[in-house]
């Protein structure tokens, strides 16, 4: 029997029996993804967009049950809007834009977002995990009906593994007993305590921090803005720390650091976390506890996010602590990285060593996250009198003095990762280019009189001529091209010439089916984009 | 241009720069005198604000210590 290991918000792939568990032999699927959470089906969904066939096993039947990552970022928006169910999540989404930092009772400053102007998706939404994931499932089904080879089974639970030189053979249990499945590739995205990992013998190191944090999450009917709060050393967490977030659906995100040395059995308590709560919103504020976990957390990665034909993505294969939202963003920043790598090697003949650089990249960016959050553990969990000494000298100076505030680290937001020195990376041969879009970044969206530049890109290898002459149809190249081309003229607010053209009047840029740059130049150049695209797919495919 | 750190001298006055550091901790006990240490040393750090130079000023002043820490 397949173990229950949480209790499910909603129900969205019940056990059906199929024909692979009467087969004689295995039968060989293309891609199997191990894990049916946001990392797993939103790579399913990538890869059954590019006409990729691909399997999720889940050992549920659907999504796990509480708010979990509430905070999804503008990357991985434009990641969703690529995969074509973004728009029920910003729909659903709180935005928010005032952040407020208080000390003891005292507000010490407070900021405005000020998003920039001219993106489509705003710089984040919160939204509670189940739904995030929901809207995945429910453009999966939408995909399926058009023929799109993803299949989902539940309640499928792998038990065992052996990797062969070209396959994998997976040992599945079910309601109805075990089966044996094999696969080209495995893509694991079975979470931060991985059964696949282990299974492999794989290790995922790290630190540790020691301190215990409390999220309730509560219904209230109260007039808070909305507003993310933080509070250091407030009177209802004594030298400690605790914030405050909006979601959908009336919910409030509570988070109160509690220490290291605490008993757990007891601060869970509802009476307990009820008067915790009180003390923080006021005695006469009415609510109800919606959601409530104590987490400890750490920062831990494997040391290679590729093993043969064996994969791992999101908290599989890294594990950040939760502030600055950079778990599940991560984790669809390695969906965005690997779906069209699996879709070039398998159904457009690339080079294998371009599955290579799903590692370099994404451990890369995994790094990135890990050392951001680190650093805002170390702020908000001071480990020796040094760390204290200067947080605390870092809080007296914010109250009368603006420069402190960028040492204030309550959470530095999940950004994209540029990904400098890829060896993806071709010619940034654009003069004084602007660096925010040189090669490795993820392009900035831009509006003009199509659309916003994000919808015209992504899915294929695109070449986005602004001012610049292009021939229609690059005859010779086996690799899927798209040509878009923009003009100075369909951009009234001046955002694509600030974000892309510098001083100069043209550019050529080429784009990576995940909206990355590959390579940029001043003006067309058949041979250099074809040398840019054999770098990336290899010798062959060219 | 590449920004150095300056360690030749550059005080303007440096014998009143001293009387004043001094004249600060004036009546503060250890703690206090630790806390303002640090709220000079971020309020220097961000009139700097150049990273390679801030990391040679941290350089030089380990470099300096007369006590085995490090």
């Amino acid at each position: 029997m397949v173990a229950v290991r949480y209790q499910t918000a909603f129900k969205l792939y019940p056990y059906e029996k199929v024909a692979d568990q009467d087969a004689p032999t295995p039968k060989r699927h293309p891609v199997v993804i191990v894990g049916g959470g946001p990392i797993g089906m939103g790579l399913a969904l990538d890869l059954g967009k590019k006409g990729v066939p691909c399997l999720v096993l889940d050992d549920h039947d659907g999504v796990g049950m509480g708010s979990r990552a509430i905070c999804f970022a503008k990357r991985t928006l434009e990641i969703c809007d690529r995969l074509g169910c973004a728009d029920p999540m910003v729909d659903k989404g709180v935005i928010w834009n005032v952040g407020r930092v208080y000390r003891d009772e005292r507000e010490v400053y407070n900021f405005n977002l000020l998003p920039e102007e001219g993106h489509k998706r705003p710089a984040f939404i919160n939204l509670q995990q189940p739904y995030f994931e929901q809207f995945i499932v429910e453009e999966i089904r939408r995909q399926q009906a058009a023929g799109a080879p993803i299949e989902i089974r539940g309640q499928n639970c792998v038990t065992a593994m052996d990797q062969k030189a070209d396959h994998v053979v997976l040992e599945i249990d079910t309601p109805d007993g075990p089966y044996q499945l094999e696969a080209d590739y495995l893509v694991a995205c079975d979470g931060a305590s991985s059964p696949t990992r282990a299974m492999m013998g794989l290790d995922f190191d790290g630190r540790v921090f020691e301190d215990n944090f409390l999220i309730a999450d509560i219904k209230m009917k109260a007039d808070f803005p909305v507003e993310r709060r933080f509070w250091f050393d407030p009177p209802f967490n004594r030298g400690e720390t605790a914030l405050l977030h909006k979601q959908p659906d009336g919910v409030w995100r509570l988070d109160f650091q509690l220490g290291w040395d605490i008993d757990r059995a007891a601060e869970l308590k509802p009476d307990r976390i009820s008067e915790r709560v009180s003390a923080m919103i006021g005695a006469d504020v009415e609510f109800e506890l919606v959601w409530t976990s104590i987490y400890t957390f750490r920062c831990c990665t494997m040391e290679k996010y590729r093993h043969g034909r064996v994969f791992f993505a999101g908290d599989a294969a890294h594990q950040v602590s939760p502030f600055g939202a950079r778990g599940a963003n991560g984790g669809m920043q390695d969906v965005d990285n690997l779906g069209w790598k699996l879709a070039a090697v398998i159904n457009d003949g690339a080079d294998d060593a371009l599955l290579d650089s799903y590692h370099e990249e994404r451990k890369y960016g995994a790094m990135e996250n890990i050392k951001n959050s680190s650093r805002t553990a170390d702020f908000l969990t001071p480990r020796n009198p040094a760390h204290t000494l200067f947080r605390d000298a870092v809080l007296d100076l914010v109250e009368h003095q603006d420069f402190a505030r960028p040492l204030v680290n309550s959470g530095r937001l999940s950004e994209p990762c540029t990904y400098d020195g890829s060896t993806l990376n071709g010619e940034d041969a654009l003069p004084d280019g602007p660096a925010r879009n040189r090669p490795g970044s993820a392009c900035s969206d831009a509006p003009l009189a199509s659309g916003h530049l994000l919808d015209q890109l992504g899915g294929r290898f695109t070449l986005l001529a602004i001012d610049a002459d292009v021939p229609a149809g690059l005859a010779g190249s086996k690799v899927k091209m798209d040509v878009v081309k923009v003009s100075a003229g369909d951009d009234a607010t001046g955002a694509l010439a600030e974000r892309y053209l510098g001083a100069n009047t043209s550019a050529v840029y080429l784009i990576r089916p995940d909206q990355h740059v590959a390579a940029r130049w001043e003006v067309f150049d058949a041979e250099k984009v074809a040398k840019s695209i054999q770098r990336i797919v290899g010798g062959t495919a060219c | 241009m590449l920004s150095q750190l300056q360690t030749a001298p550059n005080f303007e006055k440096a014998d009143d720069f001293y009387a004043a550091l001094l004249a600060a901790h004036e009546g503060l006990d250890e703690a206090q005198m630790h806390a303002l240490n640090a709220r000079l040393i971020l309020v220097l750090a961000n009139h700097i604000g150049d990273q390679a130079v801030l990391e040679a000023a941290i350089t030089v002043a380990k470099g300096a210590s007369t006590t085995r820490q490090m």
